[in-house]
């Protein structure tokens, strides 16, 4: 704990009054966590697994057309923290979250709302492709049916077309929308997914190591894709791949053992790294 | 003398076996200090000594015992006198070879003991006697010939281990064969008697004809007794009864195991699954007096109040009792097939704004469907062959209907009846049985073979 609070002095030393401010606020954090325009605004949220606290008073904005991205060493919770913002977590037993986490100023764990429609409006990419075991058509048009987003054939076939188009996908199925989706390859499952996700219309996408069971190549393609989606929507993604955060991301959060412990732009935290831990992680140190 | 002292003596000889083989592997070696000179551990030596004392012996045994009997028999035979064989059915060679053993071993007799009977019988007891003695000397020298030969093998460079290995896969290898031959034998074995049943009636009579009727005249003059081995009201009837089972099974059977993995929690589950799994073990032919006793009568009860004709014993009653039974085959394959869904899909469905039940309905369902489909062709072969709930339940009239409430028969049924009946084994009535048995085979046989083939390229594709 002392080693904690010398490291936090250690911080403070290079931080303007706001900083200060903000850092006494969010317990640890350094940095500061809020956004211009933000499109979601998380505040003090703690997540536990039955008794284990797996979430220490996180606040962190997402803002509008921009790219979050959270890295950390295995077990920091920024998954958790990720699942927790379109109540992904509801699912499993034993989990509980508490503090404010709004969405457009509305908060979501508030008891009147249904998580069902939530989670249209924040979609999430996985870290294993995920289609349906249906056609490549049928897995984009699936929201679509369920939501009644669209009143006939010619209307659906449209938004299938224009949410592969926005994946960039759709060159590469056009003559091949009727078969199964699972038939395409790693990376275009990914594709599939987004593409999957966009239909719906969401504000914020989520995106939990979309990457990492690709190669290199699908991996350049989705990052691509990634910073053409901010033009739309707001986009956290939580990523292993230090180069991965750097390259499309505005702004890095650091988690470690679910504590937030610094936040910035992506080139502050990337060359100029105000915590310890922060360095430690970012230099290779440890991680 | 028994053959289990003889047993337990062979057992007491690879005992030895097995000691003096570590012995020799230990001396070979040069004692226990070279003991790593040895190709194996000295175990490895001891078990080929034993495997050696008595595996050929227990052959042997049981060859001879196989044989003994027949060889003894006809010895017997050859010194009887002419008077007595000649003009004789072989039924009635065996009748009186059974008397001749019956008063060699002291029992009852059938008919009045004349000296020669007597001589015979003195002769059989004393073959029998040379017979046994011999039988001991000899498994007893091939055990102690297979020990000297494993004891002249063994030496530090001999593997012991690879062998004692080899063996063992051999046993293996017989096991599985005598577990393949079976279900061989028997299927030739129905296939030649349905052959010999199809030379007696077409098989086009007997695939297509529309009337059951085997009772075939054991005299001219009996009334009666037409003999038509029309088989198509079986087959409906069996379809009948299998399609009920089936619209009782499936629905709830699947809805249950949707429930069971899907939304209850894991205490429920834990206490729910084993109960309905318990329905598997209960006995068939308690089903079929419940089938009988309790579900035929109020069924008929309520046709009655409604103004129905229900016959006692209906397709219904078989059918809804045998639909019960099949539920847990259909509920647990379903439960695994379900659970066999990975995570992820539901996730991916969840993140796009589904409801549970709309990622069930859409995504879970489907993604399982072919597991599912497997699992209901393996109930409903399961309920082609069922036959006690039947025989108690579902009458033996064959009759072409397809009203469920009427009394019909299946073909299990149908066998069960062929075969308790008396007459000669080699009649048409009792060879159609085999027929059949042959038809339900293959049936149920396809069925497997599809679901088995559905379930395993189910399998294929999450993995």
């Amino acid at each position: 704990m002392s080693a904690t609070i010398a490291t936090m002095e250690k911080a403070t030393g290079a931080m303007s009054a706001a900083e200060l401010a903000s850092a006494r606020h969010s317990r640890e954090t350094v940095g500061d966590f809020t956004t211009a325009n933000p499109r979601m605004t998380c505040r003090d949220v703690d997540v536990w697994y039955g008794s284990k606290q797996a979430i220490k008073g996180v606040s962190l904005d997402i803002g509008k057309n921009e790219v979050v991205s959270m890295i950390g060493p295995s077990g920091c919770g920024k998954s958790t923290f990720l699942r927790s913002l379109n109540r992904m977590n509801d699912t499993i037993v034993g989990c509980r979250v508490t503090g404010s986490i709004k969405l457009d100023g509305q908060e979501i764990y508030d008891k009147g709302l249904d998580p069902v429609p939530l989670r249209a409006r924040v979609g999430m990419v996985f870290q294993k492709p995920n289609p349906f075991p249906k056609s490549i058509y049928e897995n984009v048009a699936y929201g679509s049916r369920i939501h009644g987003l669209t009143n006939n054939k010619a209307e659906l076939d449209g938004l299938v077309e224009s949410s592969l188009q926005k994946a960039g996908l759709w060159n590469e199925v056009k003559d091949r929308l009727d078969q199964p989706g699972t038939g395409l390859s790693g990376g275009q499952q990914q594709r599939l997914c987004i593409a999957r996700t966009i239909a719906v219309s969401p504000e914020v996408i989520l995106m939990d190591e979309p990457c990492s069971a690709l190669d290199p190549i699908a991996t350049a393609i989705i990052e691509e894709l990634i910073d053409e989606l901010r033009q739309n929507y707001s986009i956290a993604i939580v990523t292993h791949s230090m180069q991965q955060a750097a390259r499309v991301s505005q702004r890095t959060a650091y988690f470690h053992l679910g504590d937030l412990i610094e936040v910035g732009e992506t080139n502050q935290i990337f060359t100029n790294p105000q915590h310890k831990l922060t360095e430690d992680y970012i230099t290779g140190r440890f991680g | 003398m028994y053959a289990w002292i003889l047993i337990l003596l062979l057992l007491a000889v690879m005992a030895v076996a097995y000691q003096l083989g570590i012995r020799r592997a230990i001396s070979s070696a040069g004692g226990f200090s070279r003991i790593n000179t040895l190709h194996s551990l000295p175990a490895y030596y001891g078990l080929y000594a034993a495997l050696w004392a008595g595996i050929p012996s227990l052959l042997l045994m049981g060859i001879w015992i196989g044989f003994q009997d027949q060889i003894v028999a006809s010895l017997v035979t050859a010194n009887l006198s002419s008077d007595l064989l000649d003009g004789q059915s072989a039924g009635h060679v065996n009748l009186i070879l059974n008397d001749i053993k019956n008063l060699a071993t002291g029992n009852i007799v059938s008919v009045n003991v004349t000296p020669e009977i007597q001589a015979a019988a003195d002769q059989f007891a004393r073959l029998e006697r040379i017979a046994n003695w011999s039988m001991w000397l000899a498994v007893l020298a091939v055990a102690l010939g297979g020990m000297a030969y494993a004891w002249q093998k063994t030496e530090p460079r001999m593997r012991a281990r690879n062998r004692v290995e080899s063996i063992v896969l051999l046993i293996m290898v017989i096991c599985s064969l005598i577990a393949i031959l079976t279900t061989l034998g028997i299927v030739l074995s129905v296939l030649f008697e349905s052959l010999r049943f199809f030379q007696m009636i077409s098989p086009l009579e007997f695939f297509f004809g529309t009337e059951w009727s085997p009772q075939i005249a054991m005299r001219t003059d009996q009334v009666g007794a037409s003999g038509a081995f029309g088989a198509i009201p079986l087959f409906t009837g069996t379809l009948m009864v299998s399609l009920i089972a089936m619209l009782v099974a499936v629905p709830i059977g699947l809805m249950s195991a949707i429930y069971l993995s899907e939304y209850a929690s894991r205490h429920i589950r834990a206490i729910a699954k084993p109960v309905i799994e318990v329905l598997a073990g209960i006995p068939t032919v308690v089903y079929g007096f419940f089938a009988a006793l309790t579900v035929a009568p109020v069924i008929r009860d309520l046709g009655a109040a409604i103004g129905l004709q229900v016959a006692s014993e209906s397709a219904l009653a078989a059918g809804l009792v045998m639909g019960i039974m099949i539920i847990p085959f259909v509920s647990s394959l379903s439960d695994d097939v379900i659970n066999a869904v990975p995570q992820s899909m539901r996730d991916g469905s969840y993140a796009l704004g589904a409801t549970q039940s709309e990622t069930i309905r859409r995504v879970i369902i489907p993604a399982a469907l072919p597991g599912i489909v497997g699992g209901i062709l393996l109930a409903i072969s399961r309920a082609i062959g069922e036959t006690m709930i039947v025989v108690m339940a579902a009458g033996m009239a064959a009759n072409l209907t397809a009203n469920p409430l009427d009394s019909v028969t299946t073909v299990t049924v149908q066998i069960v009846t062929l075969l308790t009946g008396d007459q000669e084994f080699d009649s048409a009535k009792t060879l159609a049985a085999f027929a059949l048995g042959l038809t339900l085979f293959l049936v149920t046989l396809t069925l497997n073979i599809i679901a088995l083939s559905i379930v395993r390229k189910y399998r294929e594709q999450y993995e």
